[in-house]
């Protein structure tokens, strides 16, 4: 039922998008989830491109809007659901849940994935919050690191961001190497690829705030994920996103969490600053 | 026939395909000159009627995800990242069409968003089964100038 209320919805915010309102501009409203404001638009960090870095909920219709701002009706919270049951269940041959080391997640993981990724000493590269799952999973837990999309590790990753709530995206670019790994991501970013020719910029940048068909053009922002997107009725993971982005440029898919998007991750990231963490944000 | 019958003939038909096609400018050919491209690509005439569908088709121009054209008033979702159409063909001739169409960062800078549609000068790590692909034919490109071409206001 769910679903299908959903499929109607999208299907009204796709006619919608036609009729009412083709050529809006990212719209002036606040975002209020459960009493707390949104930060929707910042002020951009020096060397960004733009002056100030806008949500991509401000560039989506009215009724996807409303799902995320309405935590009854964002589908993506039922993944936070999903997520507490599993932080709290024993897995792996050291007999532990997350809950065993981390406790309350609501005190323990607060505020904490604004900060992702982050420079890991001992991976001597950046890691995401999927890639702490599994890290704690393979060293602490003795228990075996998810498949890229796993139903569990989409439920995991959105109940611990979703701790982070409102919390502005700030990055340490000091850690570690973390400024050479920026400066790669970067440099992807705006490197075109496959037979149509584009780059994160042609249409994040060079284009933002126009259609390509239906698709209000966004500044392309992380900071929403992992993000409950109609199209698919489901959660869907940065990594899949990015991936998807670049298939569309007809271009082979870097592999999930492979260096190429774990630096693209950092950049694009990094662009976002200032923004509030919206997971699960809702999305077209 | 068997399979490999009807393999050998859809083989030989194809051969025959390139054959007739032997006229055709090769991509890395195409002549630039003062952003125009003068030469048919084909030799053959464009059909404007064919030119439209591969203008629409979202698998071969999809020309309208990025441009408004009000001469198709039932295609749903037209983009605006580009220019509007209507009237293209009041400032562009069909020639500079072609150079657009074929190649437009020849015509418009290394900057400008729109694919090149006969052009191998394409982005890095190429799908494997597009490489060394256009994504029009010549005669798609010749087909959509046509088309393009009665675009007056």
């Amino acid at each position: 039922m769910k679903k299908i209320s959903l499929a109607v919805a999208a299907v009204a915010t796709m006619v919608s998008s036609s009729v009412v309102s083709a050529y809006a501009d990212p719209v002036d409203d606040k975002l209020v989830i459960d009493g707390q404001e949104m930060i929707t638009r910042a002020p951009a960090p020096e060397g960004h491109p733009f002056k100030e870095v806008l949500s991509g909920w401000l560039f989506r219709e009215p009724e996807t809007r409303e799902l995320e701002a309405d935590s009854f009706q964002n589908s993506g919270m039922l993944y936070v659901e999903r997520g507490q049951e599993i932080w709290n269940t024993v897995e792996g041959s050291k007999g532990k849940s997350c809950a065993s080391c981390h406790n309350d997640a609501a005190e323990s993981m607060k505020g904490i994935s604004a900060h992702y990724p982050k420079w890991d000493a001992d991976a001597k590269r950046p890691i995401n919050i999927e890639l702490q799952i599994d890290k704690c999973r393979t060293q602490n837990m003795g228990a075996e690191a998810y498949k890229f999309d796993a139903p569990e590790q989409k439920a995991l990753t959105t109940f611990i961001k979703y701790q982070s709530l409102g919390a502005p995206v700030k990055l340490d670019l000091k850690q570690g190497e973390m400024q050479s790994w920026w400066d790669r991501g970067k440099k992807e970013y705006y490197t075109r690829t496959g037979q149509l020719n584009l780059a994160c910029a042609s249409c994040h940048e060079a284009s933002m705030g126009k259609h390509i068909r239906a698709d209000h053009l966004s500044q392309g922002q992380a900071n929403g994920f992992p993000t409950y997107r109609l199209k698919q009725a489901d959660m869907v993971s940065l990594h899949n996103r990015l991936r998807g982005c670049i298939r569309d440029t007809r271009a082979e898919m870097p592999k999930p969490f492979s260096d190429e998007l774990m630096a693209l991750e950092v950049y694009v990231t990094w662009r976002g600053t200032g923004l509030s963490v919206e997971t699960p944000a809702v999305r077209q | 026939m068997n399979l490999a019958g009807i393999l050998v003939a859809a083989s030989a038909a194809a051969m025959c395909g390139s054959v007739a096609f032997a006229a055709e400018i090769a991509p890395t050919d195409v002549k630039f000159e003062d952003y125009a491209v003068n030469a048919s690509l084909t030799g053959v005439a464009g059909n404007a009627e064919e030119g439209a569908k591969v203008f629409a088709d979202r698998k071969l121009g999809n020309c309208l995800a990025c441009h408004e054209n009000k001469a198709m008033p039932k295609q749903l979702f037209q983009g605006n990242v580009g220019p509007s159409l209507d009237g293209v063909a009041d400032r562009w001739s069909p020639a500079q069409l072609r150079a657009i169409v074929s190649d437009s960062k020849k015509v418009f800078g290394p900057e400008t968003v729109m694919p090149g549609f006969y052009s191998l000068e394409v982005g890095i790590n190429v799908r494997k089964d597009l490489v060394g692909k256009t994504v029009l034919s010549a005669q798609q490109v010749e087909d959509v100038v046509a088309y393009l071409a009665t675009l007056k206001e």
